[in-house]
């Protein structure tokens, strides 16, 4: 088994609208794949079909070796996710938070601590440990919710526009972390509306109105429209009736 | 089960750390129980009583007298016909007339009877049953006396006479009777509304997401949301015994251990009945709504404030179903009378199931896949 993810026709339907139509694709292991699309397209909802949040509709899929059917909980404790919405709790302590999250993964209370005190060094937030969340920069804290979404060391970790309204220099970090995870092995499924991080993807994908428009690597796929960013790609994928130029 | 801590642990954090919340949950019972238990007060006093006395004999000023010595009466006014005392009771001048006709006494030392009328303000069904019973009682006295005083001349018949006992709360304490089921709803309003708003609070900031996305199983989670407030419901309790024995020297005849037991079991019951709430419900704001429905009909129809018995049948059935009537009915059992834990088994029976049954639902309905 050489794919973190495989999902086959996978659809969801709420009532009369499709919000995923069929997708199928692959994301081999220790892959950096980028999940693109215009607002609505349905990136978000496949997301949580994968991490076991939702229920598909039809179509099949598999994530870290299970069926999101029969075996999400298995799911859940191989992978991280960190969602759209702001996932820490603003009223507990940036200790607080990431001992909380430790424990509910069932980490042992004593690695949970030294976990905590490692990740806090490496983070360089010693001056923010025992302050509440809610007091923190943004960049901070979207920095904290990814090591605290792969703080169990998951297969995969899912990253719904991680970078959203976070600094040119944050952002940056961000991705080296990106980086530094996959490095260790772990897949990264991550949404983004940012092009330039688009281009920092080992694939990507484009979802346009519930379907996959485009998979490749980015020098593939800017090769095939003949253009020079990712930018590009994406307007000609997703503007209606911009197919030619 | 090694997840439950971490949720207790957290929520306590939470709770403690927002500085509104310990006054909250421990202070404004208190203010509560004090305010409600003084103010609210079935006795009806100051009755304004208006008088027709068309006789003006002594025995009619007799009569009089004791309406004026009694401490539910005051005399607002008299008159010399039963019109103008009408017009006053329209008026709001008077709640209560009596009427005392021409010949009264004579009728009385002549023919040993003679008749008296009451009128009452009867918009407040409860104050004028209280105060026309009151008044009954003032013109039974001044029979008996006066049949003592005079009696010689007059063919009486024996009087049956009636003494009444009052067992398990002898002086009628009004506040015996209603601390302990004013504490049962402070305990329920605390438990189900902080239950309540909580996984839904988690719902409207997000965070209920990465709790699902996690490998966290259903019961656990629960457990670990029901807890903290199982235990803060439970000390609310404790302070309230002590304020109500404090201040209000309500009589704790039976076992204090069985009414923590069965608080702690009633407890089940309003949580899991909050979680209920917080699993169908998207924001606080639906939660409060449906928390405040069932706790309107929960305590209106608890028998704290109006006796089951006297509701008709439907209602009693639908008493029943109300976790808060057991409580309540539980408490003035083993406070005030000593009942045991074998006097109350229906009770405790009844609570148990309930308890199965509503967490039950909340954990089946708590859903981690949308």
């Amino acid at each position: 088994m050489n794919h973190a993810i495989t999902a086959n026709n996978l659809t969801k339907r709420f009532g009369d609208f499709t919000a995923v139509d069929a997708i199928s694709f692959e994301v081999d292991k220790g892959e950096i794949f980028g999940f693109l699309g215009a607002n609505g397209a349905g990136k978000t909802t496949a997301m949580r079909m994968l991490t076991g949040l939702s229920r598909p509709t039809e179509g099949e899929a598999m994530v870290a070796g299970y069926d999101v059917y029969r075996e999400p909980e298995q799911i859940k404790r191989r992978i991280g996710y960190m969602s759209q919405k702001f996932s820490l709790y603003e009223d507990l302590k940036v200790r607080e938070n990431i001992r909380f999250y430790g424990g509910i993964y069932g980490l042992p209370r004593k690695q949970v601590r030294q976990e905590a005190d490692r990740l806090i060094e490496e983070l360089g937030m010693s001056e923010f440990a025992n302050s509440l969340v809610s007091g923190i920069p943004l960049g901070w804290r979207q920095k904290l919710a990814f090591s605290i979404a792969i703080l169990h060391r998951p297969a995969i970790v899912f990253l719904d526009e991680p970078t959203g309204g976070v600094d040119p220099v944050t952002r940056r970090q961000f991705w080296e972390m990106i980086y530094k995870t996959a490095n260790e092995g772990t897949t990264v499924f991550v949404t983004t509306h940012y092009m330039d991080e688009a281009e920092y993807c080992n694939r990507v994908s484009i979802m346009v109105e519930g379907r996959i428009a485009a998979l490749d690597t980015p020098q593939a796929m800017k090769a095939s429209f003949g253009v020079e960013t990712m930018n590009e790609v994406f307007l000609r994928l997703t503007r209606p009736g911009g197919g030619n130029t | 089960m090694k997840t439950v801590p971490y949720i207790v642990q957290k929520e306590f954090r939470q709770i403690f750390r927002h500085r509104v919340m310990l006054p909250l949950i421990f202070l404004m019972p208190v203010i509560q129980l004090l305010v409600l238990a003084f103010a609210a007060d079935y006795e009806v006093d100051n009755v304004k009583l208006h008088i027709v006395d068309l006789d003006h004999s002594q025995a009619s000023r007799q009569l009089v007298g004791q309406f004026e010595a009694s401490e539910h009466f005051i005399l607002t006014g008299a008159s010399a016909s039963g019109k103008i005392a009408s017009n006053e009771i329209q008026q709001g001048e008077a709640d209560l007339y009596l009427e005392i006709p021409p010949d009264f006494q004579r009728q009385l030392l002549r023919d040993g009877r003679s008749q008296l009328q009451v009128a009452v303000d009867a918009i407040n069904g409860v104050k004028a049953g209280l105060s026309s019973a009151y008044a009954n009682a003032i013109i039974r006295d001044f029979n008996a006396a006066f049949r003592q005083n005079y009696g010689g001349g007059i063919a009486q018949p024996a009087a049956l006479q009636i003494e009444t006992a009052n067992w398990f709360n002898p002086e009628q304490n009004y506040q015996t009777f209603m601390v302990p089921g004013i504490l049962v709803i402070l305990v329920t309003l605390v438990g189900m509304f902080l239950a309540g708003m909580n996984i839904v609070k988690e719902k409207e900031i997000g965070t209920i997401e990465q709790i699902n996305v996690s490998p966290i199983r259903k019961h656990e989670f629960i457990i670990g949301k029901l807890l903290p407030f199982w235990i803060i419901a439970l000390v609310e309790l404790a302070i309230g015994l002590v304020v109500g024995k404090l201040v209000f020297h309500i009589p704790f005849v039976g076992s204090l251990w069985l009414i923590f037991g069965f608080a702690g079991l009633y407890l089940l019951v309003v949580l899991g009945f909050g979680l209920l709430i917080s699993t169908v419900t998207e924001t606080q704001q639906q939660a409060m709504f449906i928390a405040w429905f069932f706790l309107i009909i929960f305590i209106l129809m608890s028998g704290l404030f109006t006796p089951i018995e006297s509701m008709p049948p439907w209602a009693q059935d639908i008493t029943r179903f109300n976790p808060v009537a057991y409580f309540v009915d539980v408490m003035r059992l083993v406070l005030l009378k000593g009942s045991d834990v074998w006097d109350i088994r229906q009770h405790i029976a009844v609570m148990g199931g309930y308890a199965l049954a509503v967490n039950g639902l909340a954990v089946l309905n708590y859903r981690k896949v949308g």
